[in-house]
Protein backbone atom coordinates (compact mmCIF):
# COMPACT_ATOMS: atom_id res chain seq x y z
CA UNK A 1 0.00 0.00 0.00
CA UNK A 2 1.17 3.42 -0.85
CA UNK A 3 1.73 6.05 1.12
CA UNK A 4 -0.90 8.29 -0.05
CA UNK A 5 -3.31 5.61 0.03
CA UNK A 6 -2.66 5.22 4.08
CA UNK A 7 -2.82 9.42 4.04
CA UNK A 8 -6.47 8.76 2.37
CA UNK A 9 -8.07 5.88 4.13
CA UNK A 10 -8.02 3.99 1.18
CA UNK A 11 -6.67 0.23 -0.28
CA UNK A 12 -6.99 -0.93 -3.15
CA UNK A 13 -9.25 -3.98 -3.34
CA UNK A 14 -6.23 -7.16 -4.18
CA UNK A 15 -7.42 -8.97 -7.80
CA UNK A 16 -5.79 -12.90 -7.95
CA UNK A 17 -3.06 -14.37 -8.94
CA UNK A 18 -3.20 -17.01 -10.68
CA UNK A 19 -0.79 -18.72 -12.52
CA UNK A 20 1.47 -20.87 -9.77
CA UNK A 21 -2.11 -22.51 -9.85
CA UNK A 22 -1.08 -24.97 -12.57
CA UNK A 23 2.44 -26.06 -11.13
CA UNK A 24 0.09 -28.19 -8.79
CA UNK A 25 -0.32 -31.14 -10.75
CA UNK A 26 3.58 -31.43 -10.76
CA UNK A 27 3.68 -31.20 -7.09
CA UNK A 28 0.81 -33.85 -6.94
CA UNK A 29 3.11 -36.00 -8.39
CA UNK A 30 6.07 -35.42 -5.63
CA UNK A 31 3.47 -36.16 -3.02
CA UNK A 32 2.37 -39.47 -4.20
CA UNK A 33 5.77 -40.79 -4.28
CA UNK A 34 7.31 -39.39 -1.24
CA UNK A 35 3.86 -39.22 1.27
CA UNK A 36 1.44 -41.94 -0.66
CA UNK A 37 -1.03 -38.86 -0.69
CA UNK A 38 -2.94 -39.26 -3.73
CA UNK A 39 -5.25 -36.71 -4.98
CA UNK A 40 -9.04 -36.97 -4.50
CA UNK A 41 -9.92 -35.92 -8.18
CA UNK A 42 -11.66 -32.98 -6.27
CA UNK A 43 -10.97 -29.13 -6.31
CA UNK A 44 -12.74 -26.62 -4.64
CA UNK A 45 -12.76 -22.55 -5.03
CA UNK A 46 -14.04 -20.50 -2.28
CA UNK A 47 -15.65 -16.61 -2.86
CA UNK A 48 -17.50 -14.48 -0.92
CA UNK A 49 -20.98 -13.75 -2.98
CA UNK A 50 -21.14 -9.97 -3.76
CA UNK A 51 -24.76 -9.03 -3.38
CA UNK A 52 -26.85 -7.60 -6.56
CA UNK A 53 -27.75 -9.05 -9.41
CA UNK A 54 -24.45 -8.90 -11.30
CA UNK A 55 -22.43 -11.35 -9.35
CA UNK A 56 -25.69 -13.89 -9.42
CA UNK A 57 -25.76 -13.88 -12.89
CA UNK A 58 -21.59 -14.62 -13.36
CA UNK A 59 -21.62 -17.28 -11.12
CA UNK A 60 -24.40 -19.18 -12.85
CA UNK A 61 -22.49 -18.51 -15.83
CA UNK A 62 -19.08 -20.37 -13.84
CA UNK A 63 -21.34 -23.36 -12.98
CA UNK A 64 -23.03 -23.45 -17.10
CA UNK A 65 -19.10 -23.53 -18.32
CA UNK A 66 -18.13 -25.79 -15.86
CA UNK A 67 -20.87 -28.10 -16.46
CA UNK A 68 -20.62 -28.39 -20.09
CA UNK A 69 -17.74 -31.12 -20.16
CA UNK A 70 -18.67 -34.71 -19.49
CA UNK A 71 -17.82 -35.73 -15.98
CA UNK A 72 -19.75 -35.37 -12.86
CA UNK A 73 -21.75 -31.89 -12.46
CA UNK A 74 -20.53 -28.77 -10.01
CA UNK A 75 -21.43 -28.62 -6.58
CA UNK A 76 -22.27 -25.54 -5.00
CA UNK A 77 -21.99 -25.54 -0.78
CA UNK A 78 -22.71 -23.01 1.08
CA UNK A 79 -20.35 -22.91 4.58
CA UNK A 80 -20.94 -21.31 8.26
CA UNK A 81 -19.13 -18.27 7.46
CA UNK A 82 -21.11 -17.28 4.12
CA UNK A 83 -18.67 -18.16 1.98
CA UNK A 84 -19.78 -20.08 -1.54
CA UNK A 85 -17.57 -23.20 -2.53
CA UNK A 86 -17.37 -24.27 -6.05
CA UNK A 87 -16.21 -27.93 -6.14
CA UNK A 88 -15.94 -29.37 -9.14
CA UNK A 89 -15.28 -33.53 -9.32
CA UNK A 90 -13.61 -35.47 -11.81
CA UNK A 91 -14.05 -39.57 -12.37
CA UNK A 92 -11.36 -41.01 -12.48
CA UNK A 93 -8.93 -38.46 -10.56
CA UNK A 94 -7.66 -35.92 -12.84
CA UNK A 95 -5.88 -33.27 -10.99
CA UNK A 96 -4.57 -31.04 -14.33
CA UNK A 97 -8.33 -31.14 -15.26
CA UNK A 98 -9.34 -29.94 -11.60
CA UNK A 99 -6.83 -27.22 -12.20
CA UNK A 100 -8.11 -26.00 -15.17
CA UNK A 101 -11.62 -25.77 -14.34
CA UNK A 102 -10.67 -24.07 -10.76
CA UNK A 103 -8.73 -21.37 -13.14
CA UNK A 104 -11.36 -21.34 -15.15
CA UNK A 105 -13.58 -20.08 -12.41
CA UNK A 106 -11.11 -17.36 -11.30
CA UNK A 107 -11.01 -15.82 -14.69
CA UNK A 108 -14.23 -15.79 -15.12
CA UNK A 109 -15.13 -13.70 -11.96
CA UNK A 110 -11.95 -11.65 -12.28
CA UNK A 111 -12.45 -10.95 -15.67
CA UNK A 112 -15.97 -9.69 -14.26
CA UNK A 113 -14.07 -7.36 -11.66
CA UNK A 114 -15.32 -9.67 -8.99
CA UNK A 115 -11.40 -11.13 -8.29
CA UNK A 116 -11.61 -9.12 -4.96
CA UNK A 117 -14.59 -11.61 -3.95
CA UNK A 118 -12.17 -14.76 -4.10
CA UNK A 119 -10.73 -16.50 -0.86
CA UNK A 120 -8.82 -19.74 -1.78
CA UNK A 121 -8.60 -22.68 -3.92
CA UNK A 122 -8.52 -25.76 -2.49
CA UNK A 123 -7.14 -29.21 -3.66
CA UNK A 124 -7.55 -32.37 -1.31
CA UNK A 125 -5.28 -35.37 -1.08
CA UNK A 126 -5.88 -38.52 0.56
CA UNK A 127 -3.00 -41.20 2.34
CA UNK A 128 -3.64 -44.98 2.44
CA UNK A 129 -4.17 -44.57 6.10
CA UNK A 130 -7.64 -41.92 5.13
CA UNK A 131 -6.10 -38.67 6.77
CA UNK A 132 -6.87 -36.17 4.34
CA UNK A 133 -4.56 -32.99 3.37
CA UNK A 134 -5.32 -30.12 1.17
CA UNK A 135 -2.95 -27.68 -0.98
CA UNK A 136 -4.60 -24.38 -0.13
CA UNK A 137 -4.03 -21.63 -2.77
CA UNK A 138 -4.35 -17.91 -1.70
CA UNK A 139 -5.30 -15.59 -4.50
CA UNK A 140 -4.46 -12.43 -3.64
CA UNK A 141 -0.74 -13.74 -2.73
CA UNK A 142 -0.14 -16.27 -5.15
CA UNK A 143 0.95 -18.75 -2.77
CA UNK A 144 0.21 -22.07 -1.57
CA UNK A 145 0.10 -23.84 2.58
CA UNK A 146 -0.88 -27.39 3.21
CA UNK A 147 -3.92 -27.61 5.56
CA UNK A 148 -3.95 -31.23 7.40
CA UNK A 149 -7.38 -31.37 9.64
CA UNK A 150 -7.79 -33.80 12.27
CA UNK A 151 -10.16 -34.42 14.63
CA UNK A 152 -12.08 -31.76 16.72
CA UNK A 153 -10.49 -29.02 14.62
CA UNK A 154 -7.19 -29.52 15.05
CA UNK A 155 -4.36 -29.86 12.61
CA UNK A 156 -1.53 -31.71 12.22
CA UNK A 157 1.40 -29.62 11.73
CA UNK A 158 4.01 -32.01 11.41
CA UNK A 159 2.84 -33.39 8.16
CA UNK A 160 1.96 -29.47 6.71
CA UNK A 161 5.68 -28.74 7.39
CA UNK A 162 6.85 -31.86 6.23
CA UNK A 163 4.91 -31.12 2.85
CA UNK A 164 6.24 -27.51 2.38
CA UNK A 165 9.79 -29.45 2.93
CA UNK A 166 9.33 -32.02 0.32
CA UNK A 167 7.34 -30.50 -1.98
CA UNK A 168 9.88 -27.10 -1.62
CA UNK A 169 11.21 -25.68 -5.24
CA UNK A 170 7.59 -26.79 -6.60
CA UNK A 171 5.25 -24.51 -5.58
CA UNK A 172 5.56 -21.45 -4.44
CA UNK A 173 4.80 -21.32 -0.64
CA UNK A 174 3.15 -18.75 1.89
CA UNK A 175 5.89 -17.95 3.78
CA UNK A 176 4.49 -16.19 6.49
CA UNK A 177 2.88 -18.67 8.90
CA UNK A 178 0.61 -16.98 10.25
CA UNK A 179 -1.40 -16.82 7.18
CA UNK A 180 -1.41 -20.58 7.23
CA UNK A 181 -5.32 -20.21 8.13
CA UNK A 182 -7.29 -23.40 8.67
CA UNK A 183 -10.16 -24.33 7.02
CA UNK A 184 -12.34 -26.57 8.89
CA UNK A 185 -15.19 -28.39 7.14
CA UNK A 186 -14.23 -27.58 3.79
CA UNK A 187 -15.81 -29.38 1.06
CA UNK A 188 -13.76 -32.10 -0.24
CA UNK A 189 -12.12 -32.60 2.80
CA UNK A 190 -14.78 -34.77 4.55
CA UNK B 1 -25.02 -10.56 32.36
CA UNK B 2 -26.43 -8.11 34.46
CA UNK B 3 -27.98 -4.91 32.62
CA UNK B 4 -25.64 -2.53 33.74
CA UNK B 5 -25.06 -0.38 30.97
CA UNK B 6 -27.07 2.81 31.54
CA UNK B 7 -24.86 3.79 34.75
CA UNK B 8 -21.45 2.31 33.66
CA UNK B 9 -21.78 3.42 30.03
CA UNK B 10 -22.90 7.01 30.79
CA UNK B 11 -19.64 7.14 33.47
CA UNK B 12 -17.45 5.34 31.32
CA UNK B 13 -18.19 7.96 28.26
CA UNK B 14 -17.87 10.76 30.30
CA UNK B 15 -14.21 9.28 31.38
CA UNK B 16 -12.97 8.90 28.15
CA UNK B 17 -14.34 12.32 26.86
CA UNK B 18 -12.35 14.10 29.55
CA UNK B 19 -9.72 11.93 29.25
CA UNK B 20 -9.33 12.48 25.49
CA UNK B 21 -9.46 16.44 25.61
CA UNK B 22 -7.47 16.09 29.13
CA UNK B 23 -4.58 14.36 27.37
CA UNK B 24 -4.29 16.66 24.69
CA UNK B 25 -4.78 19.90 27.08
CA UNK B 26 -1.99 18.61 29.61
CA UNK B 27 0.65 18.64 26.74
CA UNK B 28 -0.47 21.84 26.05
CA UNK B 29 0.08 23.41 29.12
CA UNK B 30 2.84 21.14 29.86
CA UNK B 31 4.98 22.83 26.44
CA UNK B 32 3.94 26.15 27.27
CA UNK B 33 4.47 25.98 31.45
CA UNK B 34 7.97 24.32 30.55
CA UNK B 35 8.90 26.87 27.83
CA UNK B 36 7.90 29.79 30.01
CA UNK B 37 10.22 28.60 32.31
CA UNK B 38 12.76 28.98 29.63
CA UNK B 39 12.81 24.88 28.54
CA UNK B 40 14.51 24.77 24.99
CA UNK B 41 11.85 24.76 22.41
CA UNK B 42 14.02 21.31 21.29
CA UNK B 43 13.47 20.23 24.79
CA UNK B 44 9.96 20.70 24.95
CA UNK B 45 8.94 19.21 21.09
CA UNK B 46 10.80 16.11 22.02
CA UNK B 47 8.90 15.92 25.81
CA UNK B 48 5.33 16.46 23.43
CA UNK B 49 6.60 13.91 20.80
CA UNK B 50 7.92 11.55 23.34
CA UNK B 51 4.34 11.74 24.98
CA UNK B 52 2.38 11.42 22.32
CA UNK B 53 4.51 8.47 20.94
CA UNK B 54 3.82 6.54 24.13
CA UNK B 55 0.61 6.54 23.64
CA UNK B 56 0.85 5.51 20.05
CA UNK B 57 2.95 2.69 21.17
CA UNK B 58 0.99 1.66 23.66
CA UNK B 59 -2.38 2.52 22.04
CA UNK B 60 -3.71 -1.39 22.19
CA UNK B 61 -2.75 -1.96 26.13
CA UNK B 62 -4.51 1.41 26.85
CA UNK B 63 -7.75 0.80 25.15
CA UNK B 64 -7.69 -2.78 25.69
CA UNK B 65 -7.21 -1.97 29.66
CA UNK B 66 -10.15 0.95 29.38
CA UNK B 67 -12.82 -1.59 27.69
CA UNK B 68 -11.89 -4.22 30.08
CA UNK B 69 -11.35 -6.83 27.15
CA UNK B 70 -9.36 -10.05 26.44
CA UNK B 71 -7.83 -11.87 23.84
CA UNK B 72 -9.51 -14.69 22.71
CA UNK B 73 -7.85 -17.85 20.82
CA UNK B 74 -9.37 -19.14 17.95
CA UNK B 75 -10.65 -22.10 20.34
CA UNK B 76 -12.27 -19.61 22.49
CA UNK B 77 -14.03 -17.84 19.82
CA UNK B 78 -14.14 -19.91 16.47
CA UNK B 79 -16.67 -17.92 14.42
CA UNK B 80 -15.24 -14.67 15.05
CA UNK B 81 -11.53 -15.90 14.44
CA UNK B 82 -12.63 -17.66 11.10
CA UNK B 83 -14.31 -14.53 9.56
CA UNK B 84 -11.36 -12.12 10.79
CA UNK B 85 -9.10 -15.24 9.00
CA UNK B 86 -11.18 -15.24 5.77
CA UNK B 87 -11.31 -10.82 5.54
CA UNK B 88 -7.59 -10.84 6.24
CA UNK B 89 -7.13 -13.40 3.39
CA UNK B 90 -9.54 -11.95 1.19
CA UNK B 91 -7.96 -8.21 2.26
CA UNK B 92 -4.14 -9.72 1.84
CA UNK B 93 -3.36 -8.37 5.55
CA UNK B 94 -1.93 -9.27 8.70
CA UNK B 95 -4.02 -11.10 10.91
CA UNK B 96 -4.44 -8.20 13.67
CA UNK B 97 -5.38 -9.89 17.86
CA UNK B 98 -9.13 -10.26 18.44
CA UNK B 99 -10.38 -9.38 22.09
CA UNK B 100 -14.06 -9.54 22.97
CA UNK B 101 -15.11 -6.69 25.59
CA UNK B 102 -17.67 -8.24 27.90
CA UNK B 103 -19.85 -4.93 27.90
CA UNK B 104 -23.79 -4.80 26.54
CA UNK B 105 -23.06 -2.01 24.15
CA UNK B 106 -23.25 -3.13 21.06
CA UNK B 107 -19.88 -1.72 19.65
CA UNK B 108 -16.54 -2.80 17.74
CA UNK B 109 -13.10 -0.56 17.60
CA UNK B 110 -9.35 -1.27 16.79
CA UNK B 111 -6.46 0.08 17.84
CA UNK B 112 -2.57 -0.96 17.61
CA UNK B 113 0.16 0.73 16.01
CA UNK B 114 0.74 -1.78 13.10
CA UNK B 115 -1.38 -4.74 11.77
CA UNK B 116 -0.07 -7.44 13.52
CA UNK B 117 -0.02 -5.64 16.77
CA UNK B 118 -3.26 -4.45 16.41
CA UNK B 119 -6.08 -5.74 18.39
CA UNK B 120 -9.88 -5.33 17.25
CA UNK B 121 -12.43 -5.53 19.73
CA UNK B 122 -15.63 -6.52 19.92
CA UNK B 123 -17.99 -6.32 22.68
CA UNK B 124 -20.56 -9.07 23.74
CA UNK B 125 -23.36 -7.08 23.18
CA UNK B 126 -22.47 -6.61 19.13
CA UNK B 127 -21.68 -10.45 19.05
CA UNK B 128 -25.41 -10.86 20.60
CA UNK B 129 -27.01 -8.59 18.42
CA UNK B 130 -25.99 -9.01 15.05
CA UNK B 131 -26.02 -11.68 12.85
CA UNK B 132 -23.21 -13.64 10.83
CA UNK B 133 -22.99 -11.14 7.32
CA UNK B 134 -23.76 -7.80 10.02
CA UNK B 135 -20.81 -9.19 11.88
CA UNK B 136 -18.74 -10.15 9.29
CA UNK B 137 -19.25 -6.02 7.88
CA UNK B 138 -18.36 -4.88 11.29
CA UNK B 139 -15.48 -6.57 11.49
CA UNK B 140 -13.89 -5.77 7.67
CA UNK B 141 -14.80 -2.11 9.06
CA UNK B 142 -12.60 -2.06 11.44
CA UNK B 143 -9.61 -4.14 9.70
CA UNK B 144 -10.16 -1.36 6.96
CA UNK B 145 -9.07 0.57 9.63
CA UNK B 146 -6.33 -1.18 10.50
CA UNK B 147 -5.32 -1.82 6.85
CA UNK B 148 -5.68 2.04 6.42
CA UNK B 149 -3.15 2.69 9.44
CA UNK B 150 -5.53 5.43 11.03
CA UNK B 151 -4.31 4.97 14.65
CA UNK B 152 -0.98 6.31 13.30
CA UNK B 153 -2.45 8.77 10.55
CA UNK B 154 -4.31 10.40 13.97
CA UNK B 155 -1.67 10.17 16.06
CA UNK B 156 0.37 11.90 13.72
CA UNK B 157 -2.41 14.47 12.90
CA UNK B 158 -2.87 15.28 16.65
CA UNK B 159 0.91 15.48 17.06
CA UNK B 160 0.92 18.12 14.36
CA UNK B 161 -2.12 19.97 16.23
CA UNK B 162 0.09 20.43 19.27
CA UNK B 163 3.15 21.44 16.80
CA UNK B 164 0.49 24.23 15.75
CA UNK B 165 -0.28 25.31 19.18
CA UNK B 166 3.46 25.30 20.05
CA UNK B 167 4.39 27.04 16.61
CA UNK B 168 1.81 29.98 17.99
CA UNK B 169 2.99 30.10 21.20
CA UNK B 170 6.95 30.55 20.22
CA UNK B 171 6.03 33.19 17.65
CA UNK B 172 4.01 35.24 20.49
CA UNK B 173 6.39 34.84 23.02
CA UNK B 174 9.62 35.93 20.59
CA UNK B 175 7.89 39.06 19.55
CA UNK B 176 6.64 40.02 22.96
CA UNK B 177 10.44 39.29 23.93
CA UNK B 178 11.82 41.60 21.19
CA UNK B 179 10.52 44.47 22.53
CA UNK B 180 11.89 44.22 26.00
CA UNK B 181 9.19 46.39 27.30
CA UNK B 182 8.99 45.69 30.62
CA UNK B 183 6.40 43.33 30.80
CA UNK B 184 4.03 41.63 33.77
CA UNK B 185 5.16 38.23 33.11
CA UNK B 186 1.77 36.51 34.34
CA UNK B 187 -0.07 38.50 32.00
CA UNK B 188 2.45 37.55 29.06
CA UNK B 189 1.98 33.75 30.63
CA UNK B 190 -1.85 33.37 30.55
CA UNK B 191 -2.08 35.03 27.05
CA UNK B 192 0.06 32.15 25.79
CA UNK B 193 -1.80 30.03 27.48
CA UNK B 194 -5.24 31.11 25.89
CA UNK B 195 -3.95 31.22 22.52
CA UNK B 196 -2.23 27.88 22.76
CA UNK B 197 -5.80 26.57 24.76
CA UNK B 198 -8.14 28.42 21.72
CA UNK B 199 -5.13 27.04 18.67
CA UNK B 200 -5.59 23.45 20.83
CA UNK B 201 -9.95 23.42 20.20
CA UNK B 202 -9.22 24.18 16.80
CA UNK B 203 -7.47 21.63 16.18
CA UNK B 204 -9.84 19.42 18.11
CA UNK B 205 -12.38 19.81 15.90
CA UNK B 206 -10.00 19.50 12.70
CA UNK B 207 -8.96 16.04 14.02
CA UNK B 208 -12.53 15.23 14.59
CA UNK B 209 -13.39 16.12 10.64
CA UNK B 210 -10.43 13.85 9.73
CA UNK B 211 -11.36 11.01 12.05
CA UNK B 212 -15.26 11.26 10.27
CA UNK B 213 -13.84 10.89 6.70
CA UNK B 214 -11.54 7.69 8.09
CA UNK B 215 -14.96 6.20 9.14
CA UNK B 216 -16.42 7.03 5.83
CA UNK B 217 -13.09 5.25 4.04
CA UNK B 218 -13.69 2.34 6.58
CA UNK B 219 -17.27 1.97 5.38
CA UNK B 220 -15.93 1.55 2.10
CA UNK B 221 -12.97 -0.48 2.22
CA UNK B 222 -15.61 -3.13 4.36
CA UNK B 223 -18.00 -2.61 1.70
CA UNK B 224 -16.20 -3.84 -0.60
CA UNK B 225 -14.12 -6.30 1.13
CA UNK B 226 -17.51 -8.31 1.71
CA UNK B 227 -19.30 -7.42 -1.32
CA UNK B 228 -21.79 -6.99 1.21
CA UNK B 229 -22.78 -3.53 1.60
CA UNK B 230 -26.25 -3.80 2.58
CA UNK B 231 -25.59 -5.86 5.19
CA UNK B 232 -22.82 -3.05 6.66
CA UNK B 233 -26.17 -0.61 6.20
CA UNK B 234 -27.90 -3.41 8.52
CA UNK B 235 -25.54 -3.67 10.96
CA UNK B 236 -24.88 0.71 11.59
CA UNK B 237 -28.53 0.68 11.27
CA UNK B 238 -29.28 -2.10 14.16
CA UNK B 239 -26.43 -0.90 16.54
CA UNK B 240 -27.15 3.14 16.27
CA UNK B 241 -30.75 2.02 15.99
CA UNK B 242 -31.17 0.64 19.70
CA UNK B 243 -28.43 3.30 20.69
CA UNK B 244 -31.21 5.88 20.32
CA UNK B 245 -33.69 3.83 21.92
CA UNK B 246 -31.23 3.73 24.86
CA UNK B 247 -31.71 6.74 27.17
CA UNK B 248 -27.90 7.17 28.01
CA UNK B 249 -24.90 8.17 25.58
CA UNK B 250 -22.87 5.38 25.28
CA UNK B 251 -19.33 4.21 25.53
CA UNK B 252 -18.07 4.52 22.35
CA UNK B 253 -16.06 7.39 22.52
CA UNK B 254 -12.84 6.44 22.80
CA UNK B 255 -9.34 8.96 22.82
CA UNK B 256 -8.98 9.24 19.12
CA UNK B 257 -5.47 8.86 19.09
CA UNK B 258 -5.96 5.62 20.49
CA UNK B 259 -8.45 3.55 19.01
CA UNK B 260 -11.84 3.56 16.33
CA UNK B 261 -14.72 2.75 17.56
CA UNK B 262 -18.14 1.51 15.10
CA UNK B 263 -20.52 3.90 15.87
CA UNK B 264 -19.95 7.10 17.64
CA UNK B 265 -20.07 7.90 21.48
CA UNK B 266 -22.30 10.88 21.33
CA UNK B 267 -24.21 11.03 17.77
CA UNK B 268 -27.82 10.44 18.36
CA UNK B 269 -27.89 9.10 14.23
CA UNK B 270 -30.13 11.65 13.24
CA UNK B 271 -27.77 14.19 13.39
CA UNK B 272 -29.30 16.02 10.69
CA UNK B 273 -27.95 19.90 10.00
CA UNK B 274 -24.56 21.75 10.59
CA UNK B 275 -24.79 21.93 14.39
CA UNK B 276 -22.26 21.57 17.32
CA UNK B 277 -22.56 18.11 17.40
CA UNK B 278 -22.28 17.25 13.75
CA UNK B 279 -18.89 19.45 14.59
CA UNK B 280 -17.69 17.35 17.41
CA UNK B 281 -18.41 13.83 15.99
CA UNK B 282 -16.01 11.52 15.40
CA UNK B 283 -18.61 9.63 13.52
CA UNK B 284 -19.76 10.95 10.40
CA UNK B 285 -24.21 10.79 10.50
CA UNK B 286 -25.91 7.47 9.66
CA UNK B 287 -27.49 8.69 7.09
CA UNK B 288 -24.09 9.66 5.00
CA UNK B 289 -23.02 6.32 6.68
CA UNK B 290 -25.90 4.88 4.47
CA UNK B 291 -26.08 7.13 1.72
CA UNK B 292 -22.25 5.82 0.85
CA UNK B 293 -23.05 2.21 1.05
CA UNK B 294 -26.25 2.58 -0.70
CA UNK B 295 -24.16 3.87 -3.66
CA UNK B 296 -21.42 0.88 -3.49
CA UNK B 297 -24.29 -1.53 -3.61
CA UNK B 298 -25.53 -0.06 -6.39
CA UNK B 299 -21.98 0.31 -7.90
CA UNK B 300 -21.29 -3.68 -7.33
CA UNK B 301 -25.19 -4.90 -9.21
CA UNK B 302 -24.11 -3.01 -12.54
CA UNK B 303 -23.14 -5.50 -14.83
Amino acid sequence: MGLLDGLFGRRKARGPNLDALFAVPTAAITLQVSLDLVPTGQGAVAFRAAEGRAFADIEAEVRALLDADSGPPVKVVQDHFGYTWLVVDTDPPDVSAVVTDLHAVNITLAEHGFGPQLLCTLVPFRDPAGHMVALVYLFKRGTFYPFAPEADERRDSVTELRIRDLVQGELPWEADLTRWFPVWDAPGLA
Amino acid sequence: MARTRYGTDRGLTARMFGTMFGLGLLYVILAAVMYSLGVSAIAVLLIAGGLLLAQWWFSDSLAMAAMRAHVVTPEQAPQLHGLVDRLCAMADMDKPRIAIADNDAPNAFATGRTAKRSVVVVTTGLLRRLDRDELEGVLAHELSHVAHKDVTVMTIASFSAILAGFMVRSAMWGSMMRDRRDQNTAIVFLVVMLVSVLVYCISFLLIRALSRYRELGADRGAALVTGQPTALARALQKVTGEMGAIPTRDLRQMEPVASFAFVPAFSRGSGGGFGLETLLSTHPPLQKRLDQLARIAADLGQR
